[in-house]
């Protein structure tokens, strides 16, 4: 059996509320008052497309083995480097090795569909699993219907043939040069047509053309159909193509435009994976991506799909926020708005690559370093042992530290620092095992750290070098359950 | 088994810039300030001095980090000098650096001064600057106030200390600089404070508020240091001597392995004890009549307490709050205002807490002056809490 043995969900924290952006901006456009409704998920100022996909893939790894991972693909439009493989620095967090494919699937919102299909058709990798992670961070302009609409967020899946919830049974891609809204190489900013024609002639076409394609090919029909994923910003669209097509309504998943917005590229996979959660043995499942055509993928659930279910998931990830109605930090984090940074904002922040290269262990892939000779744990890790009664001479074997549990040992709130959240947290973080470093945290809510608190390493952008155009990541600590 | 240093060398002469912002003076302007204090103090000419040491925390003030900017500034006659950065240490280090000269024969007279001119950079506080090429990649985003916040939240844990007393205590600690910096002309910040001033400021780094920060000054200070039997041939009398330097430098014990909690200064303790051996100290709460500490921060000062051995584990706040260490307390601590009034400015703080004891041991302290003060301990701290260089000197009267 071949299909989906694994998946895991992301998405930020902070929800902004639909009211606060339009409280911002009705003034200028009445029209947004009717989609206040809700909220969104919003990138804290350290989240970006890698850095989620690297949340969503740690989650899809709590039921895959990291060492069976044999490729990895990323899809999104919003990948932060046009040139310099994205999928490799997700890999390399990931710590999946140095062998293995990887692939920057983009240029459409069925980037990741297409990608899946890719994954799909090509069979198992050489070993035993291809891993798919999507993620997306849209920018809209102020005041948008986008702004209202979209949101950020992730999505992993594992393919292969070990632990299959979801066999593969066919696929079926249409084609067309439907241009409902594009980003030009020059622009960070969408430019989209007409929203009743994209459904019309979009949306209502595109998808029951290959969807039909797809059962005849497969010998099924519409109505068997349990789960109909068709993301789509248009809250009514998904329900009327079903009804086009003759699936059930109680068959389309939501697309959570209430609690998240649509996250682009990302999303078909994100619902992909809130539908596995809700799928019961036998179930059908039709994935559909809409962009330039459609893309429609069908699986069956096994008796494996709620057996299987990582540690966070879909649901997790939704209920896991903090509510923010701070509409000018949204066009702050997303550079929607030039701010005063202070002075001590504009120390230059070069990139030395060479040095990032020679670290990228400890930067990338939180390795320590772990003493042959007395077993002290370390990081970073260094020439001599750190243990004075120890001092041996590179003794340390790689020691991945990552994915440790730890505990606060001091913290403060800096309001002096510059940092584009403040006030920054930072602190001594103990792990557990061995192992202690100075470093800065992240996802704090104001009074919930405490020397004692149990922390979690997440992967975040540390610093941007804006003089030219080059981000910086490394692992921040999260007090857990936060 | 090595002697060490004590009675070795003595002062023959010291000078201090008024230390504050002082907008219209440049990095040379202080140093001849401090210098031609010096100098005169000593009772020599310039050409007398035969090697210098010069230390600058932050700043090189000239091509690249040299000695330069001193023999530059101070038209020196060629002679060697040697630039010193030890972070906070620096003062203590372009001293050291001149007393071990003295010390070993190699020169008669030997000059130390440390300047810095924080006031350029368009901002409070301490500059931002890089923590070198690897480092900036993974050191998290701390501010100096940020880093030794981090000892209350240490010490609070290990001592069951409640928010609100250490938050008193730590103000205790500025307002009895604040009073003591008020009667010191040379000092930066000049006024006095309230308990309820320095608790309700807003916060810089929880719990670090505004008030528990020392200042941001521009200034420099200095010394001249010569042997015993050339200071009297010179006609000294009254000689004040160095008993102890000493210095201890983390090796990533506290960031990366030991169980050390972040309530105390783990370098403190180690060169605290070597420069009591080295001074002969056996009972410091007895014998030490005055400290000068690194109080860069309240907290700072509050755990130098217990790590110096002068109060009891975990009874800093105690001692604190019953004024042990205040202007008429049991061992007096920043009589001169110390960082916290007399100011900061980095590379000239070690040599500026000297300057006090000199002053105090001449009975040329003005309206500060102790009653029969006899030996002092100095304390700096450069850098973090958990990766720091701790020095320590020790000055008394020369008997």
């Amino acid at each position: 059996m071949f299909g989906i043995t694994a998946y895991g969900a992301y998405i930020p924290r902070s929800r902004l509320s639909r009211a606060a952006i339009a409280d911002a901006n009705d003034w200028f456009d009445a029209s947004l008052r009717g989609l206040a409704k809700g909220e969104r998920s919003v990138c804290n100022w350290d989240e970006d497309t890698i850095t989620m996909a690297v949340e969503a893939g740690q989650d899809c790894l709590s039921l895959l083995d990291a060492g069976s991972v044999g490729a990895l693909y990323l899809a999104s439009t919003t990948l932060p480097f046009l040139d310099r493989q994205n999928s490799v620095v997700v890999s390399q967090a990931l710590n999946l090795g140095d062998r293995l494919r990887t692939m920057d699937v983009s240029a459409s919102q069925r980037a990741a569909t297409s990608a899946l299909i890719t994954m799909l058709e090509a069979g198992g990798p050489d070993k035993g699993s291809a891993m798919l992670v999507a993620s997306e961070h849209r920018r809209s302009k102020c005041g948008s219907r986008a702004e209202m609409l979209w949101g950020d967020g992730a999505a992993a899946l594992g393919v292969g043939n070990e632990g299959v919830i979801a066999e593969y049974l066919g696929c079926e891609t249409y084609v067309t040069d439907f241009v409902d809204h594009y980003r030009g190489e020059d622009s960070t900013l969408d430019y989209e047509w007409e929203e009743r024609w994209i459904r019309d002639e979009g949306y209502l076409k595109s998808v029951p053309l290959a969807a039909t394609r797809l059962l005849e090919k497969a010998g099924l029909k519409a109505g068997d159909i349990a789960h109909f994923v068709l993301a789509s910003d248009q809250a009514k669209t998904p329900s009327a193509v079903a009804k086009a097509l003759g699936v059930a309504t109680e068959a389309v998943v939501d697309n959570r435009i209430a609690s998240m917005g649509v996250s682009g590229a990302a999303h078909p996979i994100l619902m992909l994976t809130a539908a596995l959660e809700a799928a019961k043995p036998g179930d059908l499942i039709m994935l559909a991506g809409f962009g330039q055509g459609t893309d429609v993928v069908l699986f069956r659930a096994t008796d494996q799909i709620n057996k299987r279910r990582p540690k966070t998931g879909f649901a997790g990830a939704l209920e896991r926020r903090r509510t923010d109605e701070n509409y000018n930090r949204f066009l702050s984090f997303n550079n929607l708005v030039e701010r005063e940074t202070g002075k001590r904002g504009e120390l230059d922040k070069q990139s030395y690559l060479a040095a990032m290269y020679r670290k990228r262990d400890l930067l990338t892939g939180f390795i320590g370093g772990k003493c042959r000779e007395c077993g002290t744990i370390q990081i970073p890790k260094e020439n001599y042992c750190v243990n004075p009664d120890c001092g041996a001479l590179h003794s340390q074997d790689d020691y991945p530290m990552s994915a440790l549990p730890g505990r606060v040992k001091t913290w403060t709130a800096d309001r002096l620092t510059f940092d584009w959240n403040p006030p920054a947290y930072f602190g001594l973080v103990e792990f557990d095992g061995g192992g202690r470093m100075m470093m800065d945290f992240t996802e704090v809510e104001a009074g919930s750290i405490e020397t004692g608190v149990a922390v979690s390493l997440h992967f975040r952008i540390r610093q941007f070098d804006n003089q030219r155009g080059f981000r910086k990541y490394f692992w921040k600590a999260t007090p857990s359950g936060q | 088994m090595a002697s060490g240093i004590k009675d070795k060398v003595v002062i023959l002469g010291m000078g201090c810039s008024k230390f504050g912002e002082r907008w219209d003076a440049s990095p040379a302007d202080l140093m001849v300030e401090a210098f031609e204090e010096c100098l005169a103090d000593a009772g020599i000419e310039k050409k007398d001095i035969e090697m210098g040491w010069f230390g600058a925390g932050i700043d090189a003030y000239n091509v690249g980090s040299s000695a330069l900017p001193l023999s530059l500034a101070l038209r020196l006659s060629n002679i060697p000098v040697t630039k010193v950065e030890n972070m906070c240490a620096t003062g203590t280090e372009a001293f050291r650096g001149a007393v071990y000269a003295v010390a070993s024969g190699a020169c008669d007279i030997a000059l130390a001064l440390g300047v810095e001119k924080l006031k350029d950079v368009g901002y409070g506080g301490l500059p931002q600057r890089t923590r070198g090429v690897e480092n900036d990649m993974f050191w998290p985003n701390l501010s100096a106030p940020g880093s030794f916040a981090q000892l209350a939240s240490g010490y609070r844990a290990k001592h069951g200390i409640d928010k609100t007393e250490l938050k008193r205590a730590m103000a205790h600690v500025s307002v009895k600089s604040h009073a003591n910096g008020a009667k010191n002309p040379k000092a930066h910040l000049r006024r006095e404070i309230t308990e309820e001033q320095a608790i309700n400021a807003p916060y810089i780094a929880e719990p670090i508020g505004l008030y528990d920060c020392c200042g941001v000054s521009d200034g420099s200070a200095c010394a001249i240091v010569t042997t015993p039997e050339i200071a009297r041939r010179l006609g000294k009398t009254d000689l004040v001597s160095v008993k102890a330097l000493q210095l201890a430098v983390s090796n990533g014990d506290e960031a990366s392995f030991s169980d050390w909690d972040g309530s105390y200064l783990k370098t403190t303790r180690i060169a605290a004890q070597r420069a009591y051996n080295e001074a002969g100290i056996k009972k410091p709460r007895e014998e030490i009549s005055m400290t000068e500490v690194h109080d860069c921060f309240s907290i700072t000062e509050l755990v130098t307490m217990e790590d110096l051995q002068l109060s009891d584990e975990g009874k800093a706040v105690r001692d604190v709050l019953n004024g042990d260490f205040d202007a008429g307390g049991r061992i007096p601590c920043q009589i001169d205002g110390g960082l916290k009034c007399f100011g900061h400015p980095i590379g000239a703080s070690g040599l500026r807490m000297i300057y006090e004891n000199y002053l105090q041991f001449q009975g040329r302290a003005g309206d500060r002056q102790l009653s029969n003060a006899r030996l002092a301990l100095n304390h700096n701290l450069g850098g973090f809490p958990h990766q720091n260089i701790c020095s320590i000197s020790i000055i008394g009267r020369y008997e």
